[in-house]
């Protein structure tokens, strides 16, 4: 099974699952209604992520020297720099894609096909995926979905994968092999860079799963609005609730 | 004469006065700056001293919160409903766990530096959005800022990192405990965290 086809499976799952459960559930969060289903998803991830992800990643830091996982690095954020100005393309930022394409181009060509990273601070990073271009135009996030294994996303995020992943080294690859291979450098690369953030969020969470959730639907509400997602009505504020109720 | 006089006094009282008062802006960098310089100044500090940091953050951000108003946005309407003994519990452990909250993400600061962005004024003058953004090594890091009039100065009621409302983000956490078992199983809670955090780090 292709991992376009896992994808399209797991997407006819989860729209049959929204369908049923479009009314908002008991106990459930607004723009979470899969909620219950989602914490299952999510427990299962933080399982294989102690006992298979987080020991490789941190093997990965102390066994390989930073400059070499740096270059790695380097490498995979420069196909999403390409991918990046494609996008911006899409969203009609003909400036951001201008910067951008220069980046990719000048990190391949004098980065020794991405593994360095000449532009550098010189040329600000503005990433962009496919996901974000959808919600330019205006399409909405959809349910927040857990996704096995890949983790927090949205239903438009999800769909959008299907793009994103047509634009990644993996997808250059031709021997399957070699293709998982590379997929695994992918996946430990970026835990590694993850690593003290999660330490911190571990420590500092009182509920990881909601943390997470929210934490991901503001930052993508975020990224598509390049910083400066339109004000949203605040909260009641109660600031006039400092009277407390006649002790029992 | 004598009314010319005091009319260059009244104006020039008036003057000074407004020079005493703190723009919003400036009063976030000047926070900002003066939090960043302590800790990359600081030996123990950016050798790994956590308890050093606390007692850097409540000395010098604690002041500049009101912490009244952002753990009564943090619990929501339940706050209502809690008895002042549980108030006064659960602003003493609500603070802790900011202290604690902050204090490990300033452990991540090395050679970060704060750059202002433009300030956008809305329709109320006493309250306003000051957003910040923490540049370093990699992707800049968003840190908003709402803040009210306090007098001559602001205080700080809540923060954004990244796009989240710490307010929203704590009231969605607390949301499980509070349903589970009200202010209480809140409180305890907290005072949990709180002690867990402390005793990893010491």
């Amino acid at each position: 099974m292709t991992l376009g086809r896992f994808v399209v499976c797991w997407l006819i799952a989860a729209a049959a699952l929204v369908l049923e459960g479009c009314a908002v559930a008991p106990g459930s969060t607004r723009g979470d209604p899969l909620e219950s289903m989602n914490r299952a998803v999510f427990s299962f991830n933080e399982t294989i992520d102690a006992e298979v992800l987080k020991p490789a990643a941190t093997s990965y830091q102390i066994i390989v020297p930073e400059f070499v996982r740096t270059s790695i690095e380097n490498f995979f954020n420069n196909f999403n720099d390409g991918w990046s100005a494609i996008n911006q393309l899409l969203q009609a930022k003909p400036a951001a894609a201008l910067e951008m394409g220069l980046k990719f181009g000048v990190n391949t060509v004098f980065g020794f096909g991405g593994f360095v990273d000449v532009a550098g601070a010189g040329i600000e990073r503005r990433s962009e995926d496919f996901g974000q271009t959808l919600g330019r135009w205006g399409l909405g996030p959809g349910p927040y979905l857990v996704l096995p294994l890949l983790g927090p996303s949205t239903l438009r995020d999800t769909v959008s994968l299907a793009a994103d992943w047509k634009a990644i080294p993996e997808a250059f690859v031709e021997r399957g092999g070699e293709r998982w291979a590379l997929a695994t450098v992918h996946v430990i690369s970026v835990r590694a860079g993850l690593l003290s953030a999660t330490r911190a969020l571990d420590e500092i969470a009182l509920d990881k799963y909601s943390l997470i959730r929210d934490g991901y639907l503001a930052r993508r509400r975020n990224q598509i609005y390049d910083g400066n997602p339109p004000d949203e009505p605040e909260a009641d504020d109660s600031s006039d609730a400092t009277e407390a109720a006649p002790p029992k | 004469m004598f009314r010319r006089v005091l009319l260059g006094l009244v104006l020039c009282a008036a003057q000074a006065f407004a020079q005493a008062e703190v723009a919003p802006d400036a009063f976030v960098m000047q926070l900002s700056s003066e939090i960043i310089d302590a800790v990359k100044s600081d030996q123990q500090i950016q050798s790994g001293d956590v308890a050093r940091i606390r007692v850097l953050v409540d000395s010098k951000i604690v002041p500049n919160v009101n912490l009244q108003r952002m753990v009564v946005k943090s619990v929501g309407p339940q706050w209502r409903t809690a008895t002042p003994d549980q108030q006064k519990r659960l602003t003493e452990e609500f603070k802790t766990y900011l202290i604690n909250t902050y204090s490990g993400a300033l452990t991540q600061v090395k050679d970060q530096s704060i750059k202002l962005r433009p300030v956008r004024t809305g329709a109320n003058p006493n309250e306003v959005v000051i957003g910040t953004d923490v540049v370093g090594k990699g992707d800049p890091i968003q840190l908003d800022y709402r803040l009210e009039k306090a007098g001559d100065t602001w205080k700080i009621f809540d923060f954004n990192v990244l796009g989240l409302w710490a307010t929203d983000s704590f009231r969605s956490q607390f949301a499980r405990d509070l349903s589970a078992g009200g202010i209480d199983a809140l409180i305890d809670r907290l005072t949990e965290k709180n002690k867990a955090i402390a005793g990893s780090k010491g």
